[in-house]
């Protein structure tokens, strides 16, 4: 339960944190925002490998790997999108 | 390696992506930004390897490699004008990966015979129904963007009592994963009455209404996360989670703001036609229609001109073009601006990754408050595809779909000209008066041809 209590804590917390952070990100940059953000919500990727390495039973295995594949996309593909449309609007700043 | 330092270097990937999204505040800032969020990631991949769980890596790098593979491809090859549909589909991976972690994780602690704790069995039947609704709904947003079905609204009498009854459904069967978590099939029970509300959820929700969707399920994506995170007891899960749920909770507030609807009117409301039988009178004999070489004109007295574009410009890949005639006007020494509204285009931001992919400063990207505030001193307003966002019954008429829809005043610039391919309606399904007002030239053309023509006829002039 303890520990149940602290991981509520810092869900809260962290929703004021992004609410404080974000409310400051421009209009124009509202899809770069949205694929950025969404990458880091492949952290869950962490989590999949576990299950995937721990090879506890053949079921956890296959859903584990499918998971690492999926959060992979989600992580690799977000970032490098991201970048990709951030260099657009950063090189008309000359 | 001991679980005190993997848990402090999740600290620091923590703090990576909470000082990755400050960087988006600015687009100087953005690129480092984002490379932060990547590092924070890159660090919380690398120390995890380094779990004493983890006894085989073949999986892993497999995973990895392909995934990667993909993820890369994906992102290198994808056109600007269809990254709704990439955002999409990368949400729908996210949130489906949480799903399968929490069943993992469930079938594991089964498996091992471990008695799981009631909130963390809590934890992993919210995890599985966020993320089976984040993939599905995301899937069926990639398959409208991407027109594979279609973009129109599907509806279907006793929709709203079925997706009710659907979600009590996931609920009744998520109960049943904690009342018994040995038996996995409950769990798969409710991914799949989760799946289906997924499917339905967004199936009735037309184009316009897409950047609310795609917000929403931005939103979903963070939350599964997060509750994955409290399945697992891992901290970095549960903070990245709700930072992504904010955000996306933040994007769906302002975009319906920008609607003047509510988050259930876009969910469960119908837009249709109010009075069809009104089009005639409008539109009977106030149409002005106009060529390149009279816009040409137009802009030889002009001094400030503003471009108001919508999804239209999107969908004839115009903006290039748009750049052209931006370019050619400004060193005629006239003023462009671009007046963006929120819910322009099929996500947030939309429009100003298009501009800005074709070399247009943000600096001249302007939101609509400011738009409005000189519209007055507008010489010509352009409007290119875009037609609910600049309709003044808006203001008007109460009764209308769109009525308090915070519009973009192009009726109120000099002269207004519309590029648009006929008179066909926006998503909201009723004429737009603009189109007959004393001061609208109708310019009928293909954006992207527009543009060209136009750039031609000023060159000539």
């Amino acid at each position: 339960m303890e520990s149940f209590v602290i991981g509520l804590t810092i869900f809260v917390l962290a929703i004021f944190v992004g609410f404080e952070v974000i409310t400051k990100v421009p209009p124009t940059l509202h899809t770069p925002l949205m694929s950025g953000s969404n990458a880091i919500s492949g952290i869950t990727l962490i989590g999949a490998m576990i299950s995937a390495g721990s090879q506890h039973t053949m079921l956890t295995t296959i859903l584990g790997f499918s998971a690492v594949v999926f959060a992979t996309i989600n992580v690799v593909g977000g970032f490098m999108v991201t970048n990709r449309m951030l260099k657009m609007f950063q090189k008309k700043d000359r | 390696m001991s679980a005190t330092f993997i848990n402090l270097a999740y600290l620091l990937a923590s703090v990576l992506f909470i000082f990755g999204l400050k960087g988006l505040t600015h687009p100087r800032t953005a690129v480092r930004g984002n490379l932060m969020g990547a590092l924070g990631m890159l660090i919380a991949v690398l120390v995890t390897l380094f779990n004493k769980q983890i006894i085989s890596f073949e999986l892993i790098i497999a995973g990895i490699v392909v995934g990667g593979a993909i993820g890369m491809v994906l992102a290198i090859r994808i056109q600007m004008t269809a990254m709704p549909q990439l955002v999409a589909l990368f949400n729908g991976f996210g949130g489906g990966a949480s799903a399968l972690v929490a069943g993992a994780a469930l079938a594991e602690s089964g498996a091992i015979g471990a008695a799981s704790m009631t909130q963390m069995l809590i934890a992993t039947a919210a995890s599985g129904i966020i993320g089976a609704v984040t993939f599905w709904g995301s899937l069926v947003a990639f398959g409208k963007l991407q027109e594979v079905i279609t973009s129109g609204a599907v509806l279907f009498p006793g929709q709203k009592a079925i997706n009710i009854l659907l979600a009590a459904t996931a609920i009744f069967f998520g109960v049943m994963v904690i009342l018994n978590p040995d038996v996995m099939l409950w769990y798969w029970l409710t991914v799949a009455a989760a799946s289906l509300l997924g499917i339905l959820l967004v199936i009735p929700i037309g184009g316009a209404d897409m950047p609310v969707v795609i917000s929403l399920l931005n939103s979903y994506s963070g939350l599964a996360a997060a509750a994955t995170g409290f399945v697992l007891g891992n901290n970095v899960l549960i903070i990245s989670g709700s930072l992504v749920g904010a955000s996306g909770l933040i994007l769906t507030n302002i975009m319906c703001k920008a609607m003047n609807r509510s988050l259930t009117n876009v969910l469960f409301g119908v837009l249709g036609p109010s009075e069809d039988s009104a089009v005639d009178d409008i539109y009977e004999g106030r149409i002005k229609s106009t060529s390149a070489d009279e816009i040409a004109m137009l802009f030889d007295t002009a001094r400030r001109v503003t471009i108001v574009p919508g999804y239209g410009m999107a969908v004839s890949q115009a903006q290039h073009a748009v750049r052209d005639l931006t370019n050619l006007l400004e060193s005629r020494g006239i003023t462009v601006e671009f007046g963006i509204h929120p819910v322009a285009g099929r996500m947030p931001g939309h429009m100003n990754v298009l501009l800005a992919e074709a070399n247009i400063p943000y600096e001249k990207l302007k939101e609509m408050d400011e738009v409005n505030s000189n519209i007055e001193q507008t010489d010509v307003a352009l409007v290119i595809g875009a037609n609910d966002v600049v309709n003044p019954v808006a203001k008007t008429d109460p009764k209308s779909p769109i009525a308090g829809m915070p519009i973009i005043d192009v009726d109120k610039a000099r002269t207004t000209v519309v590029i648009k391919r006929s008179l066909s309606p926006g998503f909201a399904g009723i004429p737009n008066p603009l189109f007959a007002a004393d001061n609208t030239l109708m310019f009928f053309s293909d954006g992207k041809k527009a543009f060209t023509d136009l750039v031609a006829a000023v060159k000539e002039s």
